[in-house]
């Protein structure tokens, strides 16, 4: 049994269900995700106990709407608190997470919200990708005409060449990831796919098809976090965040030493690991960064589930599947879940919530004492590890 | 004394226009640093001098891009790679003139230093690429 110390505890949580949501905008959103954590917590008042905020929003351009910190705040009836945004592209809430954290420590605020949100589906593919685009380096990335599936295949390719990692293995962290979303009723696609439907895809950027990237997607999510002797005040199921962990990297993937794993996963994991005295083994389920398929086989190499090179065989031996011995993603990861960038890393921390207090129905891992969520931005110069405890 | 170009990335494409693949060495650390940066991530030194680089090099990794952003839309799919240049640093950039089952991690490529294709607009910068 591990013991490890609460940094912060988990109160509450909520979060929209993940897909299109036509006509709502980014402040309707996030307050549909915050109306969920208010009301599952019924001895919460949020305007009396809640002394700020912090927020993953990746990007102004979708609703030429930016300041998004304190707008979120208003349309969340919290109009008041301190409300800060946090950007750092796809890990923009995993860093909220992080930054709630060092407020609550500071002792400046015993209770704090964090959360993340994007709306995203109401502009082109060619748009969406010219904003996520913006997450990578501009003068050698963006201006030669790499994209952001183009960083992940460059990736993909190194591990493909350096381990003998397949395209079948690749794809089957989206069969994988499908068959939990259809287990996830807030899921973006709640439905199966075949691996002969990643393979038989059209290729984004090789190796990388149709099927191996996570959707374009509306959502918001929260939790409320507050000091650990507070928390039973509020519930008497809370779950704590026992380790945390962010880092960075170049921002260019070429100036990187190796392109077969992410250093800063590997730093954040590091800190993480060793403030929870934990060691990855006893890790029961992880939500990590798919974005695209292959980087979840990095990911689980970075974080110590498997030995370098050998994620690929990880999952094809169905070790990450629900009823495996380390599920992964059994929200359904951002393939299918979905990926509504800046509310993808305290999505992550939603699940963990439901999952160590017994609330993920049908894909709830039996037992499981203790979690980890991983939050990447960009090709990986941002990463934020957080460890998470089932209350005893 | 003459002036020294700044160690900026304006200045680092505005030598790849003139036909020359630039980087800065730190004059404290010794630290090449390729495209320049104005303050060594090694040991703080902001004194550099400018060495030409060859363009020649291998390659590390490559991808092919179908789906295009829109301003490069009419040339995919196209490839791209990152080619380790022979004093070691590394640069991305597209891969020309070369059928994509000819792409192998490992062959030889050379830096092509391409030309600015609309200097009206910022960036006025050349695209250069990678030829066999």
């Amino acid at each position: 049994m591990v013991n490890a110390k609460p940094l912060v505890s988990i109160i509450s949580a909520g979060m929209s269900k993940f897909g299109k949501h036509d006509g709502l905008l980014t402040r309707e959103l996030f307050a549909i995700a915050a109306a969920e954590a208010f009301s599952r917590c019924p001895k919460l008042q949020p305007k009396q106990d809640i002394k700020a905020m912090f927020i993953g929003h990746m990007g102004e351009a979708y609703e030429h709407q930016g300041h998004t910190g304190s707008t979120l705040a208003d349309w969340a009836g919290l109009a008041g608190i301190p409300a800060t945004r946090t950007e750092a592209a796809c890990g923009s809430s995993g860093v909220a997470l992080r930054s709630g954290i060092y407020a609550v420590l500071s002792g400046l605020a015993d209770m704090v919200i964090v959360g993340g949100v994007e709306k995203m589906t109401h502009r082109t593919t060619a748009e969406v990708t010219e904003y996520l685009a913006m997450a990578s380096d501009y003068p050698f990335e963006q201006f030669h005409g790499i994209t952001f599936p183009g960083l992940f295949a460059l990736m993909a390719n190194a591990h493909m060449h350096a381990y003998g990692t397949t395209e079948e293995q690749i794809g089957m962290v989206a069969v994988k990831n499908h068959y939990h979303g259809s287990l996830n009723p807030k899921a973006h696609m709640q439905k199966e796919i075949t691996l002969q439907n990643v393979m038989g895809s059209k290729y984004v950027a090789w190796p990388l098809k149709l099927y191996d990237c996570s959707l374009i997607t509306d959502g918001a999510s929260c939790i409320i976090i507050t000091k650990p002797e507070l928390a039973k005040k509020y519930t008497d199921q809370p779950v704590h965040i026992v380790g945390t962990g962010q880092a960075s990297d170049t921002i260019g993937l070429y100036e990187r030493k190796t392109l077969t794993s992410l250093q800063s996963t590997k730093l954040a994991a590091k800190t993480a690991y060793e403030m929870a005295g934990v060691t990855p083994d006893q890790i029961n389920l992880a939500e990590v960064h798919d974005c695209f398929t292959f980087a979840e086989i990095m990911h689980y190499e970075d974080l110590g589930f498997c030995k370098e090179g050998e994620g690929g065989k990880l999952v094809e031996r169905g070790e990450t599947r629900l009823g495996g011995h380390i599920p992964v993603n059994t929200s359904g990861g951002l393939k299918s879940k979905g990926h509504p960038v800046g509310a993808t890393g305290t999505a992550q921390a939603y699940e963990m919530y439901l999952q160590l207090t017994d609330q993920a129905e049908k894909r709830q891992v039996k037992d499981a004492q203790i979690g980890l969520t991983q939050n990447i931005g960009g090709s990986g110069a941002t990463a934020a590890v957080h460890i998470y405890r089932r209350d005893q | 004394m003459s002036t020294v170009e700044p160690f900026t990335i304006e200045q680092f494409y505005k030598f790849l226009q003139q036909g020359k693949l630039m980087a800065s060495k730190c004059q404290k650390c010794g630290k090449i640093h390729l495209p320049p940066r104005p303050l060594c991530d090694n040991c703080y030194s902001q004194q550099f001098s400018w060495i030409q680089v060859s363009g020649k090099g291998k390659l590390v990794t490559y991808t092919i891009i179908n789906v295009a952003p829109a301003q490069f839309q009419a040339l995919a799919p196209y490839a791209v790679g990152i080619v380790e240049l022979e004093n070691g640093q590394k640069i991305p950039g597209m891969i020309q003139d070369i059928a994509r089952e000819q792409l192998k991690i490992g062959m030889a490529l050379t830096l092509d230093f391409g030309t600015c294709s609309a200097p009206q607009q910022w960036p006025a910068w050349p695209r250069y690429c990678f030829k066999p």
